[in-house]
């Protein structure tokens, strides 16, 4: 991903620019932007763009690999909700962005990255759109995954572990049938109330989450519970439920007892 | 009104499936409704057994399958009763079966559906400390292996549906009602664990490391949350120090819960033991009031515990427990022995429940009407622990009183034996006997394989190249058919099978799929309807064994399966048709011992119709109950007694032998043969029968302590009750002192006697009612009245018994001083007292009859250590030796009060009716043959035989008693000439699987 940005040729020394990606459907934001550019509207340089059939196409994991390669900010444009080219695939790009929101908020990463409308006749709000996020994103400063930043191996862990987090069947499982169930009812025929749902869904994010961050500090090294718990800042007693699920899964296994203490390790 | 020849069992665990067991074997259809989704109860959580420290499931899954797998028997999961009508005989009950919505019969448990599911929710099979899915079953091993949904807490994803490739799930299934007609109806609800979450001095709930004592039984268990490392809640530490604490929910009158619940004492002593050897770094200590071990062999355990694997017990009821809440460590505070209040902190806390009555108690005694006790268990009449209030409608199991597996399995089989006397005119009514076509004779043809390869649905297809396998296999000489199955085990599979063979003309069949433990009966029942004999048929396990097991590696589980095929394959080539046995039996009984346990069980069977022979060495009747009068409850014994008697003598089918001994007996299960010799007039009598009860009974430890026989103010129990319900003597004695475990729990009789406790009370109580201003002290180590007794041992207390604990290291002496009697004791904080008594009264033990190696060496049945007879298996087969056909109840198996050993012999008496009953018995074709001209008659065979099983013939060669045969093989290890063989497990079957896999095996 770094050989696909070039440095933007404007910064200067004392002048933060980021790289910016772009997702860009190709029925309604692709062709807002074609639009800006033939009605010369202007905005910053920073965003590259990639082209894709429709926003839903985004899968979180490509955004988390942008965050991880060191992209300053992510900006998805589809069409507007009820326009959407194949139905509905903007709401699931909806979907998919709330569930990485979430996850990001662990990281506090999750202002870097935003999800907008754009039809094919607004160019003018297109460009205000990239300017206004360039403009955040340049005020926030460089990612803190970014080669200028020396990113931290906590941080790089927990985004290894987001990542996996979206890549997860459990969570895909849940994400796509989201709607399904809120909107058009479940298999019994009932619809789930919308923030019952979200409950449902934050608790399991929150549990995948810290079951891969367990999963992948115990890959640098093997660990007891407590050391996992000062390392990860949650009590004994909930790291050791997720160790117990991560047995379950035949993910990791008893490594050796140290005093009274258990030590886990991964299993290859 | 028609008597109905089915029962309604209500409660599937290890009680309700023992009664399913022994009535679907002798004649009758039964319904075996159970309110979750499977059966097997708390026993199948368990993860031993004590006090042989059994692994639970590995004893309890072969009865789960017998019975998901008896004709006989129908299993109805997550149920409930609605209503019901009728009376004794004729029952209409209409239950409804809730929807699992999971078709039960498209399923085929691969569990495909649970791993894809993405709900997470709480396990209650292993007590909500780790998760389970929202579609589930409910542990591994459940019958039937049915998956269902959590309707609470499924969000209908629809995921389930999408994978499941038996098109099994069905999210829109309804509750469904039924209406069963039975005659006679069973109460197994078993119990609940008492709750400790509102007691709020062991912080149960609020604290993270107080579990409660069923929590740490799946901690313990290899399958459980922690894999059965012991291991702490709060941050999965090892906790060093563990303190168990008793009768959390027992004996407390505080919290209405006065009983003991029976159990506690042995499966804590249990817990502990077992965590010590899963982790030796914890040192538990056992708080507790009383060490109630007071079953067979439970004492020896308890020793064990202290001196092998260092468990304390020490004798105190916790005050109150705080916590640290930095290390999460638990502050306990109590008063020792010595009057010392202590505080220690400990790693983990483990409440010891008791047993509560089950939740749907009252909903049930309100439908079936039947009464309840003031505790909430079922009433039960006097003499009859398996009668309810209600005509027609029996209970067994914890249901009744709180009580351990093997006297619940006892009480199973007893409740049996009333189902029998009731419905027995119309045994063999509702049952349906299945037809088979006539056998095909292919001997002498040349093997014709049929090879049937499971997918498992993806359970093995997923893994394994099945295709592959496939073409391997079709190139194997004999194989003629090659075919693969998405599910081998479904019905329309099944039918498909059956035209295969008929159209392939197969004469050998291999099925590669899944388990033979669970599914060879399955496909065996298939070749017998396709006109095959169901010894041309070989399994192997392709899945448990193979694609479950090697998910990482697809390539080497192919290799694998290619050779467990190949190897089915050539074993199968080898296979003969074989012949189960048919055993005509003869439907008669000997009864050995005309106590109270020999009586029961005699006229129970004679009812039925099966002519009973009884065997008593005395000139009367009525064995060791002849000398006491009243039980602790009150009930008169006498009297029982005595009707009891006169019932057996004018019983038409029953031959009464006083002054007789078996002089000698030969033959096997269904056909003995037997001498009586009448001891007075020498006269010999000649019987034929097809079972014996052994009922010999035991005698009262004579003391030759404490001046007894020597001073006429030293006396038994016996004889205290005797004065007390024949005079008023008692009136004129200021100070009575009882002394307890006289012959009991020392060198000589390392066994707890079990009914003294309860007879001292009794007396004492009785003491108090004629003389209050007696005073009655009661010397002891331990009080044992478990169950409902402890509700005695509390109104003793209340009417001024003092009871004091001795050392039990330190003798009691008994000095007499010029002419008053005094007792020397020391107490367990080392005081030594002294206090003078008018009586002396000694709580005498039981052991065994001087006469019992005879019996037991002329039976071939053996005895334990302490000289009572040893049952077939300590936990599951409680009244049966390990020979077939032979039987036993009453003392003779154990210390028991009357009640206890009436439940035996009517246990005994329906096991035997499981024989019996029938004409004529099969038994299994897997047995082992000797060649008459190998066989040097060296008898190795006999000795290592574990069923007694082989015998010398007239010519000194070895000869196999077909009947009593298990085919283990042990015999054909061991004969040095190779003479015996077994079938379906011969030499050249074995080998030819070995030579299957190739390489060079010349040596062999």
């Amino acid at each position: 991903m770094n050989e696909l940005i070039t440095e933007p040729k404007s910064e200067s020394d004392n002048e933060f620019e980021p790289k910016i990606l772009g997702f860009l459907c190709n029925w309604c934001s692709y062709a807002g932007a074609d639009l800006a550019g033939v009605s010369r509207n202007q905005y910053p340089p920073n965003i590259r763009v990639i082209r894709l059939m429709c926003s839903g196409r985004v899968d979180p994991v490509f955004v988390m690999d942008a965050l991880i390669k060191g992209v300053d900010g992510i900006l998805i444009l589809g069409c507007h909700l009820g326009d959407c080219h194949y139905g509905e695939g903007n709401y699931e790009a909806q979907v998919n962005y709330e569930m990485l929101n979430n996850l990001l908020k662990y990281v506090k990463m999750d202002n870097r990255v935003d999800l907008g409308w754009v039809s094919a006749a607004e160019g003018t709000y297109f460009a205000k759109i990239v300017t206004d996020f360039t403009n955040k994103i340049r005020s926030l400063g460089p990612s803190p995954l970014s080669s200028k930043s020396n990113p931290s191996k906590e941080l790089l862990l927990n985004m290894k572990a987001i990542k996996q987090v979206v890549y997860d069947p459990r969570t895909r499982k849940l994400v796509g049938r989201e709607r399904f169930i809120t909107l058009h009812g479940n298999v019994y025929d009932e619809k789930i109330d919308e923030d019952e749902f979200a409950l449902l869904l934050r608790d399991s994010l929150e549990a995948e989450y810290i079951r891969n961050q367990i999963y992948f500090y115990l890959k640098e090294s093997p660990s007891s519970v407590k050391d996992m718990s000062e390392k990860i800042g949650i009590d004994t007693k909930t790291i050791f439920e997720h160790f117990l699920v991560l047995r379950q899964r035949t993910l990791i296994d008893l490594s050796e007892i140290k005093g009274y203490s258990p030590v886990y390790k991964v299993i290859k | 009104m028609e008597k109905i020849g089915a029962v309604l069992i209500i409660g599937g665990g290890i009680a309700g499936i023992q009664s399913a067991l022994d009535l679907a074997e002798s004649g009758f259809k039964v319904h075996l409704v159970e309110k979750t989704t499977g059966i097997g109860g708390v026993m199948a959580q368990l993860d031993k057994t004590f006090p042989t420290n059994d692994c639970s499931m590995c004893i309890l899954s072969p009865k789960l399958v017998e019975a998901g797998r008896h004709p006989n028997i129908e299993l109805t999961i997550n149920a409930k009763i609605l209503k019901v009508d009728g009376e004794a005989g004729n029952f209409n009950v209409n239950i409804l079966k809730k929807a699992l919505f999971i078709n039960s019969e498209k399923c085929t448990g691969c569990g495909v559906c649970a791993q894809e599911c993405p709900v997470e929710s709480i396990d209650l099979y292993n007590e909500k400390m780790v998760i389970n899915k929202a579609t589930y079953v409910k542990y591994p091993q459940s019958v039937p292996l049915v998956f269902s949904i959590d309707r609470d807490k499924c969000i209908g994803c629809g995921i389930c549906e999408s994978v499941c490739k038996a098109h099994a799930v069905e999210y829109f299934q309804k509750d469904e009602k039924a209406n069963l007609n039975v005659g006679a109806v069973i109460l197994a609800p078993g119990f609940d664990e008492f709750d400790p979450t509102p007691l709020q001095v062991y912080g149960y709930g609020k604290y993270p490391n107080v579990v409660s004592s069923i929590e740490f039984e799946r901690i313990l268990c290899a399958s459980g949350p922690y894999s059965g490392m012991v291991l702490r809640p709060s941050d999965g530490d090892i906790p060093e120090k563990i303190a168990f604490l008793q009768c959390v929910g027992s004996r407390d009158i505080h919290h209405a819960k006065q009983y003991c619940s029976s159990v506690c004492c042995m499966y804590t002593t249990k817990e502990a033991v077992i965590a010590k050897e899963h982790q030796h770094q914890v040192n538990p200590t056992i708080f507790t009031m009383d060490i109630r071990a007071y079953g067979k062999d439970f004492d020896k355990y308890i020793i064990r515990a202290q001196e092998e694997y260092g468990i304390k017990y020490v004798r105190s009821r916790i005050a109150s427990i705080d916590e640290d809440p930095k290390t999460h460590n638990l502050i306990l505070t109590y008063e020792s022995e010595d009057g010392k209040i202590i505080t220690e902190d400990y790693n983990l806390v483990v409440l010891s429940v008791g047993l509560n009555p089950p939740n749907d108690a009252i909903d049930l005694s309100n439908k079936f009407g039947f009464e309840l006790n003031k505790f909430g268990f079922c009433k039960t009449l006097p003499f009859s622990l398996e009668e309810t209030t209600k005509s027609g409608i029996y209970v067994c199991g914890a249901f009744a009183e709180p009580k351990d597996i093997p006297d619940s399995v006892i009480q199973a089989s007893a409740v049996s034996a009333n189902v029998n006397s009731l419905l027995f005119p119309v045994r063999n009514t509702l049952i349906t006997e299945k037809e088979y076509p006539e056998e095909i004779d292919v001997s002498g043809d040349p093997p014709r394989i049929g090879v049937f390869i499971c997918h498992c649905g993806i359970n093995i297809a997923g893994v394994v190249d099945v295709k592959k396998v496939e073409e391997y296999a079709a190139k194997l000489p004999n194989v003629v058919y090659v075919d693969r199955n998405l599910y081998t085990c479904s019905a329309d599979t099944q039918t498909q099978l059956k035209e295969k063979i008929i159209e392939q003309k197969l004469n050998r069949v291999v099925i590669a799929s899944c388990t033979p433990r669970t599914h060879e009966p399955l496909f065996q029942n298939t070749l017998r309807e396709a006109g095959l004999n169901p010894y041309l048929f070989q399994m192997t396990n392709i899945r448990d064994q193979c694609s479950w097991v090697h998910i990482q590696d697809p390539e080497a589980a192919t290799d694998k399966a290619i050779d467990l095929v190949h190897m089915a394959i050539t074993r199968v080539r080898n296979h003969k048709s074989l012949k189960e046995l048919s055993l005509n039996i003869t439907p008669q009984a000997l009864i050995i011992g005309g106590g109270v346990a020999g009586l029961t069980a005699a006229l129970n069977l004679s009812q039925q119709g099966f002519k009973t022979y009884l065997i008593e060495k005395e000139p009367e009747l009525g064995g060791f109950s002849k000398n006491i009068h009243t039980t602790l409850e009150g009930e008169n014994i006498q009297s029982y007694l005595k009707s009891l008697i006169s019932s057996v003598e004018k019983e038409k089918n029953i031959q009464i032998f006083t002054n007789s001994e078996l002089e000698n007996i030969s033959g096997y299960l269904g056909n003995f043969k037997s001498n009586i010799l009448n001891t007075k007039s020498k006269e010999e009598t000649e019987i034929e029968h097809g079972i014996i009860i052994v009922a010999t009974g035991a005698k009262e430890y004579s003391p030759e302590e404490f001046y007894y026989k020597k001073d006429e103010r030293v006396l038994t129990q016996i004889e205290l009750e005797n004065i007390l319900e024949t005079s008023e003597e008692i009136k004129k004695k200021k100070a009575v002192i009882m002394i307890q475990c006289v012959g009991s729990r020392n060198d000589k009789h390392p066994y707890c006697s079990r009914v003294c406790c309860s007879e001292a009370i009794k007396n004492a109580i009785k003491i108090k009612k004629q003389s209050s201003s007696t005073e009655v002290i009661i010397l002891y180590r331990d009080i044992r009245t478990y169950g409902f007794k402890e509700e005695y041992y509390r109104e003793a207390r209340k009417k001024g018994v003092i009871f004091i604990r001795f050392d039990e290291n330190t003798p009691i002496e008994v000095i007499k001083e010029n002419e008053s009697l005094n007792i020397v004791f020391k107490k367990p904080d080392g005081n030594l007292l002294k206090a003078a008594a008018d009586l002396i009264i000694l709580s005498t033990g039981m052991e065994a009859p001087r006469n019992i190696d005879s019996i037991s060496q002329m039976l071939k049945v053996p005895l334990n250590a302490d000289r009572f007879f040893l049952e077939a298996h300590v936990k599951l087969r409680p009244v049966d030796f390990a020979t077939e056909g032979i039987f036993l109840c009453g003392t003779a198996r154990g210390p028991a009060n009357i009640e206890e050993s009436v439940s035996q012999a009517k246990a005994a008496s329906a096991r035997a009716v499981t024989i019996l009953s029938k004409e004529i018995m099969t038994a299994g074709a897997v047995t082992s043959f000797v060649d008459e001209n190998a066989c040097t008659g060296c008898n190795i065979c006999i000795r290592v035989c574990p069923y007694n099983a082989i015998e010398k013939d007239e010519m000194g060669v070895a000869n196999v008693i077909e009947a009593l045969c298990k085919g283990c093989g042990v015999c054909a290890a061991s004969c040095p000439e190779k003479a015996i063989l077994v079938r379906n497990f011969t030499k050249d079957q074995i080998l030819s699987e070995i030579y299957a896999l190739g390489g060079n095996l010349d040596g062999f």
